[in-house]
């Protein structure tokens, strides 16, 4: 299961991270390099096992959707990088560039 | 501490903190502090009518840990400047029972790292030799709490990052019961595995921050409803009756040979106190480095993703749109571990590869658990193990990402499995603490702390030479 340069590519998009060419060979190679360590576990019969993310303790209980609220001590205008009238403001999509063209 | 205020023991630390950051050798470990504010923190404490359980304990916590008035950065560009509108409920604890908080401290970058050269601001050097690392993630608090900056520190783990640098630095560093300690105000990192953790000179020093941390929050819904023991009646407890575990897979015959005897000999003292120790076997403990960096990252992959220039934290903008002022901010903000780590967890959760690498994963993970539970089953109370197979590396030794890895090769099944597991000083090798790991079942952190305790008592100054 070799990553290629067009699969760093890819799980780049999919993550929104901007690789550029020159690191996305060194990248696809540690990767390669890392995921070579992992095919041990293919060799492991696990055909029996049940799994839970985190099982043998009472760390998953179910509670209903609202949890308790709590104190915010800071309005959230002062940690975004920019808001109006209680909105975050982004930069526009690209698809729409079109759109405010014609406006 | 009797007779010194809270004032005193606050302006000792921030005299020892300037003694040690000064020159190419500083150490590095404390990004953000207040001196005025954690002064004014201190008389307050110094008027309280009644004595806290933590007054005159100065405090130094982990950058990946919430505090309204110093910065939360997980020393990370993408949260430069960010000071939390929260405070975790770990602080808001140490705070109540009477200690100040002096600092925020250095660490592996979203905690993501082992020798905690990863953060933005520049490796931590390790105050028993300034040339090497002091492990990570948490090596900002591990080094505090060795230089006597900090009685006690606040670090987090997800696969030994507590244990690492504790044994790296010869403090002792503890790691709860997962759903011990409540994690409202912990940066998530990887959710299945991250606790917070204490790290201490002495196990009575992290015995009594466990204390103080422990138990149902109502902020963390993964936080166990349970009664917290007083871990310090375990000072008092006899190892009599106890039967000890020692794993035959965590000393190869390529471990370090002092390293073995290292342990041996805590083993030895222990027996000396009245406990049983038998060989035992953990049989999947060789694949525990493979299954975890395919969940941690996978986990934090998902995680980090509200990191994103929109919220709160660093924005890159351009003239081309949405798309790409994420990806130029994450780019920017990330650095080369958080990107590799990104890219892992995102590939083995892709199409096509989620059955091979992340559910095969936890196929395994499971059975590492199992490993354990038979292990207590057939009468094991404790397990003994080497904390890590080396003493602390230099500087810059390790370019291998998974050469790295492989320092989290005795720490993480016990973040995999979820039990308490804790490091304590056993001894040195070539000058350079080594660390001892006690591991138990699941919330019996008070049966770990008595052989922490009757461990600590036994070997006395030895465990520092």
């Amino acid at each position: 299961m070799a990553v290629t340069r067009d699969d760093v590519a890819h799980i780049a998009g999919l993550a929104r991270l901007a690789i550029s060419d020159d690191r996305m060979t060194e990248l696809a190679e540690q990767l390669n390099a890392i995921l070579g360590h992992m095919e041990v576990l293919q060799q492991v019969d696990t055909r029996h096992v049940e799994t839970t993310a985190q099982e043998g303790n009472e760390a998953l209980p179910l509670r209903p959707d609202a949890g308790p609220r709590f104190a915010m001590h800071r309005r959230l205008d002062e940690m975004a990088p920019e808001m109006r009238d209680g909105f975050f403001l982004v930069p526009r999509l690209a698809t729409h560039e079109d759109t405010s063209d014609a406006s | 501490m009797t007779g010194l205020t809270a004032v005193d023991a606050v302006t000792a630390s921030f005299a020892r903190m300037e003694a040690v950051r000064a020159g190419a050798d500083g150490l590095n470990c404390v990004l953000w502090s207040d001196r005025e504010r954690s002064l004014a923190e201190a008389r307050a404490v110094d008027a309280r009518a009644e004595r806290a359980p933590l007054a005159g304990y100065p405090v130094a916590v982990k950058d990946n840990i919430a505090t309204l008035d110093l910065p939360t950065t997980c020393a990370s560009r993408i949260l430069e400047g960010y000071v939390s509108p929260y405070e975790a409920t770990v602080v808001s604890r140490l705070r109540a029972a009477g200690s100040v908080v002096l600092c925020k401290t250095n660490c592996d970058e979203f905690a993501m790292g082992s020798s905690n050269e990863n953060s933005a601001y520049g490796p931590v050097r390790n105050p028993i030799d300034t040339r090497r690392v002091p492990g990570g993630s948490s090596g900002g608090s591990a080094a505090a709490v060795a230089a006597g900056i900090a009685r006690i520190a606040l670090g987090s783990e997800t696969g030994g990052s507590v244990r690492q640098p504790a044994a790296f630095c010869g403090v002792v560093g503890v790691k709860p019961t997962y759903g011990r300690v409540s994690r409202f105000g912990l940066v998530a990192f990887a959710s299945s595995l991250d606790q917070v953790g204490v790290l201490g000179r002495t196990v009575d020093d992290a015995a009594l921050g466990m204390e103080v941390i422990a138990g149902r929050d109502p902020y963390d819904s993964t936080s166990a409803d349970r009664p917290v023991p007083g871990y310090r009646d375990g000072a008092a407890r006899s190892m009599r009756g106890v039967t000890i575990g020692r794993p035959v897979e965590y000393f190869p015959t390529s471990l370090d040979p002092r390293v073995t005897a290292l342990c041996d000999r805590a083993l030895d003292a222990l027996r000396a106190q009245g406990a049983q120790v038998r060989d035992i076997s953990l049989p999947h403990t060789d694949l525990a480095i493979p299954v975890y960096y395919i969940i941690a990252p996978a986990e934090a992959s998902s995680n980090l993703a509200r990191f994103d220039g929109v919220r709160y934290g660093l924005r890159v903008t351009g003239d081309d749109g949405l798309r790409a002022m994420y990806e130029r901010t994450r780019s920017r903000g990330f650095g080369p571990e958080v990107t590799r780590r990104v890219l892992l967890g995102t590939y083995v959760l892709s199409a096509g590869y989620y059955d091979a690498y992340y559910k095969k994963a936890q196929e395994v993970r499971a059975c590492i658990t199992d490993d354990f539970r038979r292990a207590f089953a057939s009468g094991v109370d404790v397990i003994f193990t080497p904390t890590t197979p080396t003493p602390a590396f230099e500087l810059g030794a390790t370019s291998d990402p998974y050469e790295m890895y492989l320092n989290d090769i005795f720490t993480c099944t016990g973040n995999l499995a979820g039990v308490p597991a804790m490091s304590i000083p056993v001894g040195r090798v070539d000058g350079l603490p080594i660390g001892g790991q006690l591991i138990t079942r699941h919330f019996d952190e008070s049966g770990m702390f008595a052989a922490a305790y009757a461990l600590e008592r036994a070997l006395g100054e030895e465990a520092h030479r």
